[in-house]
């Protein structure tokens, strides 16, 4: 899982559960990969993005050194900044791992790089 | 400065397959492009393949085609008639500037014929174009069999296919050939080359329209809420796309289920649906799949807007849920079953009707204003009416295309715009006027078409 994924993502789905974001990241296995760099897409994405949970994100699988903690004013044009961005929003993939519900603690397992976000009947 | 700059009269030839979206994918293409495009539909005869269509440059022609999967080829329209004379003095009345420049000495050039519903021999051909006029196509270049410069076209149409062919054709076309469309993605994709498939399994040739209905484009960002092996998702990726999707199925997702080809005991280590697109060199674009239930909305910040939602919903949520039960007795199952939830929720009583309301309302909240929402619907084809198509306040429908099956079912491929930005307590949900899944037996009814079942490999 991708931190861009990671900051769409509530546990809303929970009955219950208001708050259910960000969710904690309890690392097992990170990888960083190589993805093409496209600054277009990020410009895109990046005004939709919960900044502060990608910064908590970060810092959860240990990859927040050197992040920008705000989203730089003229980011479609700072280079720097959308290079940041780029790393840590497609590069750094959580490969196993949980999820943490910040209301309820309720984990969500990621294995093989895929978050299970299955309830059971009584959760939902 | 170049003829391109004006309008003019283009000639499409479409493939003879799936002409119950021809329509529908040009249009979506067109206002992709921003190409304005007049058609007069209830003229169109749709088992014609000769489409003759006014754009306002060659360049719109040349988009179009960069991305087409049902029309074969495009021509500058030249000449049109319903014989060969009236064709003749249709080409006489043609832009003579527009014409002069592929008549040059400089340049090399060759006449094709091609004839749709009727087999013509070489010999005929060759008549064919020795009968050409030849005080207007003053053709100064050399003939250059292998390699020309430029490709003329006379097409000769006989009629539907099947229907017994008329001596003389009953229309005749010259043109200049453009360019081709997308035809050869459709082996490029082949699934049996495929790493990952299952038996839902999309063929290539309808998920690219699928992807041009949705109308994605470089840098969208794409949802399949039912992504299975990710086989539209592939089609958007190809567009440009960035892709996320969610599965119900673990077992699947995580390319434990039954291999889908025969003589293939287990699915190989790697199979995933990300190998799918690293097969493509398309892993750049590949940003997530997940375990999830795509009726729980709220897994999404209400803020997520998808530019199109592409998919192929379940025709029945227990089909999964007896597969899990089944494979449950698996060994290679143990293993999980810690993750592995026991029960299920979509073992509860889903109605099929359900599972398109949902996805639309999911749709209107999060696809982006303008952002398109395409998805199969199977119907029983003697039932089948209008009221029958689910609806929402925010989602305009834009086209609704059959694909028969069987003689009793078909499936239809729905096209809604989002038109309407959504309000929370608005009162803004999905609705159906007649229930189309009422009858329970509908499923049993159905069956999916089987194109991709074992024999695949054979
Ligand atoms: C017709 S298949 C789609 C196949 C897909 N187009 C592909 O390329 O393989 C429908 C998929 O929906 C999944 N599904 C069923 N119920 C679901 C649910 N409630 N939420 C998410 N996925 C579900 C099934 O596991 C199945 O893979």
């Amino acid at each position: 899982m991708k931190l861009i994924t990671h900051n769409m993502l509530t546990s809303n789905i929970i009955k219950g559960v208001t708050k259910g974001y960000p969710l904690g990241i309890i690392p097992r296995k990170v990888e960083v990969k190589d993805v093409d760099y496209n600054p277009e897409f990020l410009a895109r994405m990046i005004p939709n993005m919960d900044w502060s949970a990608v910064c908590k994100a970060a810092k959860d699988v240990g990859h927040d050194e050197g992040l920008p903690k705000e989203i730089a004013p003229n980011f479609t044009e700072n280079d720097e900044f959308l290079k940041a961005a780029h790393h840590v929003l497609l590069e750094i993939d959580v490969v196993e791992g949980d999820l943490v519900c910040p209301e309820t603690g309720r984990k969500f397992p990621v294995s093989n790089g895929v978050p299970n976000m299955l309830l059971k009947e009584e959760e939902a | 400065m170049s003829a391109s700059s004006r309008t003019c009269r283009y000639l499409l030839y479409f493939a003879n397959e799936h002409i119950e979206f021809k329509i529908a994918e040009l249009k979506s293409l067109a206002s992709l492009y921003n190409i304005k495009l007049d058609l007069h539909e209830a003229c169109i005869d749709k088992k014609d393949p000769f489409l003759v269509v006014d754009l306002p440059s060659e360049d719109g022609a040349i988009q179009i085609m960069s991305r087409t999967l049902l029309v074969r080829s495009a021509y500058e329209l030249w000449g049109q008639g319903k014989s060969h004379e009236e064709m003749y003095r249709n080409l006489a009345a043609f832009h003579t500037d527009r014409m002069a420049p592929y008549f040059s000495a400089n340049t090399t050039f060759k006449i094709m014929v091609e004839s749709f519903n009727k087999t013509i021999t070489q010999k005929e051909k060759v008549q064919r174009i020795e009968e050409l006029p030849q005080d207007i196509l003053k053709f100064e270049g050399k003939v250059n069999l292998k390699n020309p410069v430029h490709i003329f076209t006379l097409m000769e149409y006989y009629g539907h296919v099947g229907t017994t062919p008329p001596d003389k054709p009953l229309a005749v076309y010259f043109g200049r050939w453009i360019c081709d469309g997308q035809r050869d993605k459709i082996s490029y994709f082949n699934l049996q080359k495929r790493h990952f498939i299952a038996n839902t399994t999309m063929d290539p040739g309808l998920s690219l329209i699928m992807s041009n209905l949705a109308r994605v484009k470089q840098n969208s960002l794409v949802f399949d809420p039912f992504v299975g092996t990710g086989s539209l998702l592939v089609s958007a990726a190809h567009h440009g796309a960035y892709i996320i999707g969610t599965d119900i199925d673990y077992l699947l997702l995580h390319a434990k289920s039954k291999p889908s080809r025969a003589r293939q005991k287990k699915r190989a280590s790697d199979e995933s649906v990300q190998a799918n697109f690293g097969q493509y060199r398309l892993e750049s674009q590949y940003l997530d799949v997940l375990v999830a239930d795509a009726s729980c909305h709220k897994l999404w910040r209400p803020m997520i807007h998808f530019d199109a939602i592409i998919t192929d919903p379940p025709y029945g949520i227990r089909e999964g849920a007896k597969r899990v039960g089944k494979d449950a007795e698996d060994e290679e199952k143990s293993s999980l079953q810690d993750e592995f939830p026991k029960r299920i929720p979509r073992l509860r009583d889903y109605h099929l009707s359900d599972i398109f309301l949902d996805l639309l309302d999911f749709s209107a909240k999060h696809l982006q204003m303008h952002g398109r929402l395409v998805y199969w619907l199977p119907v029983d084809r003697l039932d089948y009416k209008e009221e029958n198509l689910p609806s929402h306040p925010c989602l305009q429908l834009i086209a609704n295309c059959e694909q028969v099956l069987n003689s009793k079912v078909s499936r239809r491929l729905i096209t809604m715009e989002k038109v309407r930005e959504f309000q929370e307590n608005g009162g803004m949900t999905a609705r159906v006027e007649v229930d189309h899944y009422q009858d329970a037996t509908f499923r049993e009814r159905y069956f999916r078409p089987t194109n991709l079942t074992n024999d695949e490999d054979n």
